[in-house]
C-alpha cells in the first residue's frame, strides 16, 4: 500500500505542462530517476487541504503513447503497468485549449487505459485571441470526468484544480471510449485477456500492439505475445493508424458541440516574427550575434561571482587553517576536500548564465527555430538540427548537453551528437586557457579592436566546434544504420518567457552539476591530496631535510615554498609524473605537467589547481598573477629554456582542446549509451586525437 | 500517369487538402501530430537552404523536412 497518492500530469509539449508542475509544487520537487532508464523523473509535493499532501509527478510531454523517444517510452512503461510504483492514481491530462482536438487524442488513450483523469484545459487566454471558446462545463457531461479552465502561466485557476484533484481522489471517474475496432483486434484482445489477465481492452490492445517497448513484461512474456500478435497476423501500424483516425473522428464529434470557432485568421505575431528570424539572411545573422552575446556576457558577467566564490573559498579555508591544529587531518580537510569543493563551485556561475540564456532561449520558441536554420547544414555532419541544443550547452559543460540530446529521435544521429559534444569547449576548460593563453599571448589589440588574447580564446572554441563537425562527418560514414529518423516538430508559437521557469531551470541545472560532477571532483580531489602529501618510504623526509640544509639563509616563506616542492616531487604523484614523462616529453612537457596531467584525467578543472600545488605557490594559490609570474619564470632543468615555452603552452592549451578529461562525461556516455562501448571508443578517439595534434603543433612550433 | 502533387510541391504561401500519404511508417507520426486526411495544410516557410519546411496544419505550426513533407499526398 502506497502511503501518498500520485497524481501524474501529462500532455503535449508545449502544453504549459512544467508551468502547472510548478505551479503545484512550487519548491517542493526533487529530481531523479525512472528504475531502469536515465530519464529524470520529476516529483513534488502539493497540499490539496489542509491534512492531505499528494504526490505530483511530472511525466515527459508526448503527443500519444506511442512513444517516439525515450523521454516518452517512459509515460508508456508507467501507464501501462499497474504495478509500477509510479503508476498514477490520477492523471491529470493538460490541454493546449487553442489546439485541443490534438490534445485529446491523448487525454483519449490516457483515459482507455483506465486511469482516472482530470481535464485542464490550459491556455485559454490564447484560444480566446484566435477566436476559441470552449463550453467546459458542457465537455465535462459529456465525457464523464472533471474539466478545469486553468491559466498556469499566470497561476489562475490553481486553487480550482487542487480541489478538484481532491474530490476526484475520492470518486475516481473514468472515462472508457475506446473506438471500435475489427473482429481480428477483438480476437487478438480475448487472447491476451485470457493469457495475461488484462481486462482492460486497450491495454491489452497495447501489450499485443507495443510488447517491444514494455519493458516490464520481460522477455519470456514478450515472448509469448509476439506469437499471439504473429498467429492473428495483427498489424499494430495499422491498428495504431485506425485508432488515430477513429479517435479523431470521435474527438471533432464531441468538440463540435462544445467548442464555438470565428474563424479569424490573421497572420499572427508569430508568423510576422517568423519571417525576419527565418529569413535566409537575417535568420542566420541574427543566430550568430545572439550566440555571440550569450559568450560575451557569459563570461564577463560570471567573472566577479566567479571571483567572489574564489575568494570565499580562500577566505574559509584561512579560517580553518587558522583555527584548526596543523595535522594531517586539518591538511587533508583544507588543501584536499575544501579546495576540492571550491573547484566544483567556482563554476557555478557560468553554468548558470549559460542555462539561463539556453532556457530564455527554449521558453521563448527560438530555439525550435535554431533547430530549423541548422538543420540541413549540421545534417552533413551526421546530425540533425536537434543536435544544436547539445552542442551549445556543451559550451558550458557536457553532462546535461548529452542528456539534452535524448530528444533527437534516432539512435545514429543522437549517438553522433553524444560521441562529438565532449570536443566542444567547456567551462572546465576555461581557466586552463585563461592562464595559458595570458602566458604566451601579448595582451595587445590588433587591427586596433580586437584583443589578441580573446582572439586566442575564440580560436580554441571554434577549434573545438570544428573539430566536432568533422569527427561527425566521419562517423556518419563510420556507422551504419538503417533506422529511418523523423526530423518533424512542432514549431511553438513565440511567448514571453516564464522567469521563474528560467529560474527553475538553472537551479535545477546547477543542483544536478554540483551533485553530479561535484562527487567526482571531490573524491579525486581527496585521492589527489593523498598521492601529493605521501611518498615511498621516507623519501620525503629526507628530502625536505635535504632542503632545509641547503638553504639556511632563506626566508621562510621561500623555504616552505621550497620545501612543498620537493615534497611533491617525491611524493607517489610526483613518481607517477616521472614515470610518464618519456611519454609526454614529445609534446614538449615535463614529468610536473605530468602530475597535473594524470590528475585533470578525472577532471579537467583540477589543472590548475594542480599545476599551482606543483609550482609551489602555497598561500598566494589563489592569486593569478603569481601563478602567471610563477609559470613564466619556471625553467626547465635540463635545457635551461622556460618550461612554459610558446610551443609547449600551445601544445598543452590544444591537448586539453581535445583530450576527454572528464569522468563524469563518460559515466554519463556510459548510462546514455547503455554500456562501455561507446565511452571508452570515445575516450580512445579522443586522447589520439589530443596526444596526436598536441605532438604535431609543439613539433612545428619549436 | 501524373506524379501526385505533395506538400512538398506547394510554393510558400499555398494550401492544399491532405489526400493520403504515401509513407506507412511516417503518416503514423503525422496522424499523431493532427495531420489527417481531407485537413487542409498550408506551406508557412522555407528554411534558408531548402529544407526543412514549415507547415500550419489545424491551426498549428510544424517544422518538417522535405523529403518527409514529399510523404504527404495532396487533392
Amino acid at each position: 500500500m502506497k502511503n501518498k497518492q500520485v497524481v501524474a500530469l501529462l500532455g503535449n509539449p508545449n502544453s504549459g505542462k512544467s508551468s502547472l508542475f510548478n505551479q503545484l509544487t512550487g519548491l517542493r520537487q526533487k529530481i531523479g530517476n525512472f528504475p531502469g532508464v536515465t530519464v529524470d523523473k520529476k516529483v513534488g509535493f502539493c497540499r490539496l487541504s489542509g491534512s492531505m499532501d499528494v504526490e505530483i509527478l511530472d511525466l515527459p510531454g508526448t503527443y500519444s503513447i506511442y512513444p517516439n523517444s525515450l523521454d516518452e517510452q517512459v509515460v508508456l512503461e508507467v501507464l501501462a503497468n499497474p504495478k509500477n510504483p509510479d503508476y498514477p492514481d490520477l492523471a491529470v491530462v493538460v490541454a493546449d485549449a487553442s489546439n485541443l482536438k490534438r490534445n485529446m487524442l491523448l487525454f483519449e488513450q490516457i483515459s482507455d487505459l483506465g486511469v482516472p483523469a482530470i481535464l485542464a484545459l490550459n491556455m485559454l487566454d490564447v484560444a480566446e485571441e484566435s477566436g476559441i471558446s470552449i463550453n467546459s462545463g458542457k465537455l465535462s457531461k459529456i465525457l464523464g470526468i472533471p474539466v478545469v479552465e486553468l491559466n498556469a502561466r499566470e497561476g489562475i485557476g490553481i486553487e480550482g484544480l487542487k480541489h478538484t484533484i481532491f474530490n476526484q481522489l475520492q470518486h475516481k471517474k473514468t472515462h472508457i471510449n475506446p473506438p471500435s475496432f475489427d473482429k481480428k483486434t477483438e480476437t487478438v484482445f480475448e487472447e491476451v485477456k485470457s493469457k495475461f489477465g488484462v481486462e482492460n481492452k486497450y491495454l491489452a490492445l497495447q501489450y499485443a500492439a507495443q510488447a517491444q517497448k514494455l519493458m516490464f513484461l520481460g522477455e519470456n512474456q514478450q515472448k509469448d505475445l509476439e506469437e499471439i500478435v504473429k498467429k492473428h497476423n495483427f498489424n499494430a501500424d495499422k491498428f495504431q493508424s485506425s485508432e488515430t483516425i477513429e479517435r479523431y473522428r470521435d474527438i471533432s464529434g464531441t468538440l463540435e458541440e462544445v467548442v464555438i470557432e470565428e474563424g479569424v485568421k490573421k497572420e499572427t505575431i508569430t508568423e510576422k516574427i517568423d519571417h525576419i528570424l527565418l529569413h535566409k539572411i537575417w535568420g542566420y545573422v541574427i543566430f550568430l550575434g545572439i550566440l555571440f552575446l550569450i559568450f560575451q556576457s557569459v563570461f564577463t558577467i560570471a567573472e566577479a561571482p566567479m571571483d567572489l566564490i574564489d575568494q570565499g573559498v580562500a577566505m574559509v579555508n584561512d579560517f580553518l587553517k587558522s583555527n584548526l591544529p596543523d595535522n594531517q587531518l586539518v591538511s587533508l580537510l583544507t588543501d584536499g576536500l575544501v579546495a576540492g569543493i571550491g573547484g566544483v563551485l567556482i563554476f557555478i556561475p557560468q553554468i548558470a548564465f549559460l542555462f539561463a540564456f539556453i532556457s530564455i532561449l527554449e521558453e521563448s520558441g527560438y530555439m525550435a527555430r535554431v533547430v530549423v536554420l541548422m538543420d540541413k547544414l549540421i545534417r552533413r555532419f551526421g546530425m540533425s538540427g536537434k543536435s544544436v541544443v547539445p552542442l551549445i550547452s556543451s559550451m558550458a559543460c557536457a553532462v546535461p548537453a548529452i542528456m539534452s540530446a535524448r530528444t533527437i529521435g534516432s539512435w545514429k544521429d543522437r549517438l553522433i551528437t553524444i560521441m562529438v559534444t565532449p570536443l566542444m569547449s567547456c567551462s572546465a576548460r576555461l581557466p586552463i586557457y585563461t592562464i595559458l593563453i595570458a602566458l604566451v599571448v601579448p595582451n595587445t589589440k590588433a587591427l586596433g579592436f580586437f584583443n589578441m588574447q580573446g582572439v586566442a580564446l575564440m580560436g580554441l572554441y571554434l577549434l573545438g566546434f570544428f573539430s566536432a563537425l568533422l569527427a561527425g562527418w566521419l562517423m556518419k560514414f563510420m556507422l551504419k544504420s538503417n533506422e529511418r529518423s523523423y526530423f518533424i516538430m512542432e514549431l511553438p508559437t513565440y511567448k514571453k518567457p516564464r522567469w521563474k521557469q528560467v529560474g527553475f531551470t538553472i537551479l535545477e541545472k546547477v543542483k544536478t552539476f554540483v551533485f553530479e560532477a561535484g562527487k567526482v571532483i571531490v573524491a579525486i580531489s581527496i585521492v589527489l591530496w593523498v598521492l601529493a602529501s605521501y611518498g615511498p618510504s621516507d623519501k620525503i623526509e629526507q628530502a625536505e631535510k635535504a632542503v632545509i640544509a641547503q638553504n639556511p639563509t632563506l626566508e621562510q616563506s621561500q623555504l616552505d615554498s621550497k620545501i612543498a616542492s620537493v615534497r611533491l616531487e617525491n611524493s607517489y604523484a610526483g613518481h607517477f609524473g616521472k614515470f610518464i614523462e618519456p611519454a609526454i616529453r614529445p609534446l614538449g612537457y615535463d614529468w610536473k605537467i605530468g602530475i597535473a596531467l594524470i590528475t585533470s584525467f578525472a577532471a579537467r578543472e583540477v589543472f590548475v589547481g594542480t599545476v599551482s600545488t606543483i609550482y609551489s605557490i602555497g598561500a598566494d594559490a589563489e592569486n593569478e598573477t603569481t601563478i602567471k609570474e610563477r609559470l613564466r619564470n619556471e625553467v626547465n632543468a635540463e635545457t635551461g629554456q622556460p618550461t612554459f615555452s610558446v610551443a609547449t603552452s600551445f601544445s598543452l592549451l590544444i591537448f586539453y582542446v581535445f583530450a576527454m578529461m572528464c569522468m563524469s562525461t563518460l559515466a554519463v556516455v556510459y548510462r546514455e549509451t547503455k554500456g562501455w562501448k561507446w565511452p571508452i571508443i570515445q575516450l580512445v578517439y579522443m586522447s589520439v586525437l589530443a596526444y596526436v595534434s598536441a605532438f604535431a603543433i609543439y613539433q612545428f612550433l619549436s | 500517369m501524373q506524379a501526385e502533387k505533395t506538400v512538398a510541391d506547394l510554393k510558400v504561401g499555398e494550401k492544399g487538402i491532405i489526400n493520403h500519404f504515401k509513407d506507412d511508417a511516417m503518416s503514423l507520426k503525422l496522424l499523431e501530430m493532427g495531420c489527417l486526411p481531407d485537413t487542409e495544410i498550408s506551406l508557412d516557410f522555407i528554411a534558408p537552404l531548402g529544407c526543412p519546411v514549415g507547415i500550419t496544419v489545424a491551426g498549428y505550426h510544424l517544422s518538417l523536412r522535405k523529403r518527409e513533407a514529399a510523404t504527404i499526398v495532396i487533392k
